[in-house]
């Protein structure tokens, strides 16, 4: 069943049996046949559906609540407000932390975020909700609830809220900087510096130095599936809960947390889900659906519609990007600052200390200062989106280091390798990296053909750019029950969100010998595996792969204990491969009786044949004996991996450019990634194909158009223009392979990297061919006018 | 005075007839009424065709269509593609080439496929593009989709 393309090559550094094929992935029949069953898919017996009140205000004060009229409208049979909604401060002012995805949170503004209790800080952000017989009824009753704010004027960029007469949206927020409370009350959450050599001396003494500043909208995840869940307060006091998320764990314990009860009483089973890119890590629903299914004895249902997808749930920030870099005129780059102001949304927590670990990783660069600023504005709290905080930043350094390389009069690609990141180099936080493919990715850029190949006709050009992302390890759990007919059952607790069921089971089976189709993998939820990070930082193939790799080696090590046993011989003399069990050793059964005992000898008995050339059992006959040998065999692994593998993606994009209507077409792209070792090659190259269509999207068309009052304009997937089939052409992948030490197999994440180099790597192209240079994403048709109107100036 | 109106409908080549509310869309019957969830709700103003279904020969989007229109009409719906006898051949190409990541708009993409063939046996790559125009996916970037729809065709086309 194998397909391969010749636009999507591998370079392998290291054959398996199991490793590098393209098996069916296990859940696929179920996918396309309709059966598969998603967040919204859950139907109990008494089910109820809620619908929320938003805030038609980005910014006020909330004066008063009445549900009154709601609650007496025929079908409803409940509603929340944030006062059902326990206070759970530790000390006045001061509350707790949980870990959300790839970034934290203070639990206030969790819990203030979930449903609000004295203001809003966003249009959108929940006040009630409502559980009715039907949605319709429930959204009519929605209508009936009357809320009178007290309107305050919204604050909506990061360079906006962080002027000292700006807004103050968080009244107890206090300035933290460089690691140290401040005790000043503004828009700022937190201001921190990484410093490398001396930044200032090195400008003096480099030949060139470029300065440019870039701005960048908020973008959406833009997740097929919206958020949903349906929750079910049991009458033993447990809640169930069925969603779409990425960490059922990471949810279960937040949701535990809102609700002010032990993490144990909640029991989360992730349904399919249906797209999250870092946006379905944090609970929206669940502990509102879990207080209305409390307060009328019945399961609840919450699906968002599009619209309150879109303004109410972590979209990714915006920001504002000042970029400094100088070079030798020999192409070296010397020094390189950064400014970097990301907009947080309505609580603290923007990726920008990620944006700041990013922004010049690619090189090796001995004198850096970075500055990041994490800023709140009256726009839904950011969320994790695929590399985050990477993409920003790295748009406006790539295009720095490509106008150096075109003022130095040296191919962007060349400038790139001569200072490329290698084992060793520190990044600007001050770690080393230890082996990485970052110049290997950039040599296969070069090397491809569409690198060299013409590229006729007016107002086309080509563009590169690279990008790095740290990628994440965590801690994975894995179990293994062996079959007696020599398949496998792994249970794991990391939701399948792009192949990963095929991308775990393949380790088991390579470590086991046996084939990717004789192991069933399972998503398990919360009260069946041990605690495992969501399915998010790349991490799931890597860290989840893992725990895979520990359970197969304990049920390796059993079956040989196992073998051993029903051959009496010293388990030391045996070894498996391939899947086959073999024992050095002649059967000593005569000696080795104590081994077994009495119910077993009839098992053994076939094997005293005296003449047997050697002993050999393939697993699945050791399979079959399991139940009459001592019983099953199980295999466990619990990890917490620290060797994470750093990613290096590079994007080739030749474009056309109508200079009347401003209007970019993507004519050709080809990206260029490290995986390590790519487990399933088919699902690497989705990853790197669908990361780049983001990256595209992101870079041509997606922003949030937000009016004067904080509202979005373009709330409606018609409007918010995330990339369709007419607007791609394919896109061909070069997987490089460079083991990372760091893991069994040499496994690197493959999931996010890819979005980084596209916005870069179309800017520059855009340059090549109307030599205008464009400092903002995203670079519509309208922009693309301005900038060719201001350079006519 | 009932506030359900009855609907006769023949679905996956079975006559189905159920109650609606007159506000229902054709997907909340077919999703909430009939426990057919294959057909996907990721808009529901008719932009992402994740709800697509062939509506007595068009594909629609389920969520601009009332469940009361649908009265005397034949719907197909991912529910059926395949046959007892195996999955359709875009089915098996959709596995074959991993044109799926997510998966949830796999279903639309599916059902607007299978139109396009009927339709156009032997489409070039713009020409499934431009028919898939009105299906997002946000996993894939489409190539696998796209190479999948045209290896179908290849297949089909062999078999004949």
């Amino acid at each position: 069943m194998t397909t391969t393309y010749e636009s999507n090559i591998v370079l392998s550094s290291k054959e398996y049996d199991v490793l590098g094929t393209r098996p069916i992935r296990h859940d696929g029949h179920d996918k396309v046949t309709g059966k598969a069953r998603y967040g919204a898919d859950v139907y109990p017996t008494g089910l109820l559906y809620a619908k929320w009140l938003r805030s038609p205000h980005a910014h006020a004060r909330i004066k008063s609540v009445d549900t009154t009229k709601a609650e007496a409208l025929s079908g409803v049979q409940g509603v929340v407000t944030g006062k059902d909604l326990p206070e759970t401060l530790v000390e006045p002012g001061v509350d707790r932390t949980v870990t959300l995805g790839e970034l934290s949170t203070d639990l206030k503004y969790l819990r203030e975020g979930i449903l609000a209790r004295d203001k809003v800080v966003f249009k959108g952000h929940p006040i009630a909700a409502v559980a009715a017989v039907s949605p319709h009824v429930a959204e009519e009753a929605v209508g009936l609830i009357e809320v009178e704010y007290e309107l305050l004027p919204p604050v909506l960029t990061a360079p906006e809220a962080m002027k000292d007469d700006a807004p103050i949206i968080h009244e107890d927020l206090e300035t933290e900087e460089l690691g140290e409370s401040t005790g000043k009350i503004s828009n700022v959450a937190q201001h921190f510096q990484h410093k490398l050599g001396d930044v200032a001396k090195a400008f003096e003494e480099a030949d060139i130095v470029i300065e440019r500043e870039f701005n960048t909208s908020t973008v959406h995840q833009g997740y097929i599936e919206p958020h949903t869940c349906t929750a079910d307060w049991n009458a033993d006091g447990r809640v169930y809960i069925w969603n779409s998320c990425q960490g059922p764990f990471n949810i279960r314990d937040a949701t535990a947390e809102v609700l002010d009860i032990p993490l144990g009483q909640v029991r989360l089973t992730p349904m399919e889900i249906g797209g999250g890119f870092g946006g379905k890590f944090e609970p929206y629903g669940e502990p509102v659906a879990a207080l209305l299914s409390k307060k009328t004895g019945h399961p609840v249902k919450m699906v968002m519609t599009r619209s309150e997808d879109l303004e109410c749930t972590g979209p990714t920030p915006g920001s504002f990007i000042r970029v400094k870099m100088g070079a030798t005129r020999d192409g070296k780059i010397v020094a390189a600052q950064a400014h970097l102001a990301y907009e947080a949304g309505a609580a603290p927590g923007s990726p920008v200390s990620a944006g700041a670990e990013a922004v010049f990783a690619p090189y090796d660069i001995p004198n850096m200062l970075v500055d990041g600023y994490d800023v709140v504005v009256n726009k839904p709290k950011t969320a994790a989106y695929r590399a985050p905080g990477a993409t920003n930043a790295e748009f406006a350094s790539e295009t720095v280091v490509d106008e150096l390389a075109e003022k130095l009069g040296i191919d962007p690609l060349e400038l790139r390798l001569k200072n490329a990141a290698k084992e060793g180099s520190r990044k600007a936080d001050g770690v080393r990296y230890a082996r990485i493919g970052c110049a290997e990715v950039i040599e296969a850029m070069m090397e491809h053909p569409h690198y060299t190949a013409p590229l006729a006709g007016p107002n086309r050009a080509r563009g590169v750019a690279v990008g790095y992302w740290m990628n994440a390890g965590l801690q994975s759990a894995a179990n293994i029950a062996v079959n007696n007919d020599g398949t496998i059952n792994l249970t794991e607790g990391s939701p399948d969100i792009g192949g990963t069921r095929a991308s775990l089971a393949m380790q088991a089976a390579e470590v086991l010998g046996i084939r990717a189709e004789d192991v069933h993998p399972a998503v398990a939820d919360t009260d069946s595996i041990g605690w495992t990070f969501g399915t998010g930082g790349s991490r799931t193939t890597f860290a989840t792969g893992w725990a895979v790799y520990e359970a197969a080696q304990d049920v390796k090590r059993q079956m040989i204990e196992r073998a051993a046993m029903i051959w009496g011989v010293d388990k030391d003399s045996l070894e498996m491969e391939r899947g086959v069990i073999r024992s050095e050793a002649r059967r000593q059964v005569t000696t080795q009786r104590t081994a077994g005992t009495d119910r077993y000898r009839s098992v053994l008995h076939h094997h005293e044949e005296p003449e047997e050339p050697e002993l050999s059992m393939t697993f699945k006959e050791l399979a079959e004996q399991l139940n009459a040998t001592g019983g099953p065999i199980m295999g466990r692994g619990s990890v917490d991996p620290k060797g994470v593998g750093a990613a290096f993606a590079g994007l080739i994009v030749d474009i056309k450019v109508d200079p009347d209507t401003g209007k970019i077409d993507i004519l050709r792209a080809t990206v260029v990634q490290d995986a390590g070792k790519a487990i399933h090659p088919s699902y690497v190259e989705g990853q790197m194909q669908g990361g780049t269509a983001q990256g595209i999207g992101w870079g041509l068309n997606e922003e949030y158009f937000m009016d004067k009052e904080g509202r979005m304009a373009n709330n409606t997937l018609l409007d918010y223009r995330m990339p369709i089939a007419m607007d791609l052409p394919m896109i061909d992948t070069v997987i490089v392979e460079v083991a990372n030490p760091g893991h069994p197999f040499g496994v690197r994440g493959v999931g996010e990297v890819s979005i980084v180099p596209p916005p870069a790597a179309i800017a520059n192209a855009l340059h090549r061919a109307l030599g205008i240079r464009i400092d903002r994403l995203p670079m519509n048709p309208g922009a693309v006018v301005k900038a060719l109107w201001e350079q006519s100036k | 005075m009932p506030t359900k109106s009855h609907v006769q409908t023949r679905i996956n080549g079975e006559n189905i007839e159920f109650l609606c509310e007159p506000r229902q869309s054709l997907l909340e019957c077919l999703r909430d009424v009939l426990q057919l969830t294959g057909s996907k709700e990721g808009c529901n103003d008719g932009n992402c065709g994740a709800c697509t279904v062939n509506l007595d020969g068009r594909i629609v989007d389920s969520c601009l269509v009332l469940g009361v229109e649908a009265n005397g009409s034949e719907i197909t719906t991912i529910e059926g593609i395949a046959t007892p006898q195996g999955l359709h051949p875009l089915q098996t190409a959709f596995l074959e080439n991993a044109a799926l990541q997510c998966g949830i708009c796999t279903p639309g993409f599916l059902v607007a496929s299978k139109a396009l063939l009927e339709q156009n046996p032997n489409p070039t790559e713009q020409e499934v593009r431009f028919w898939l125009a009105g299906n997002l996916c946000r996993c894939t970037g489409y190539d696998k989709i796209v190479r999948a729809v045209l290896d179908a065709s290849k297949k089909m086309g062999a078999s004949v």
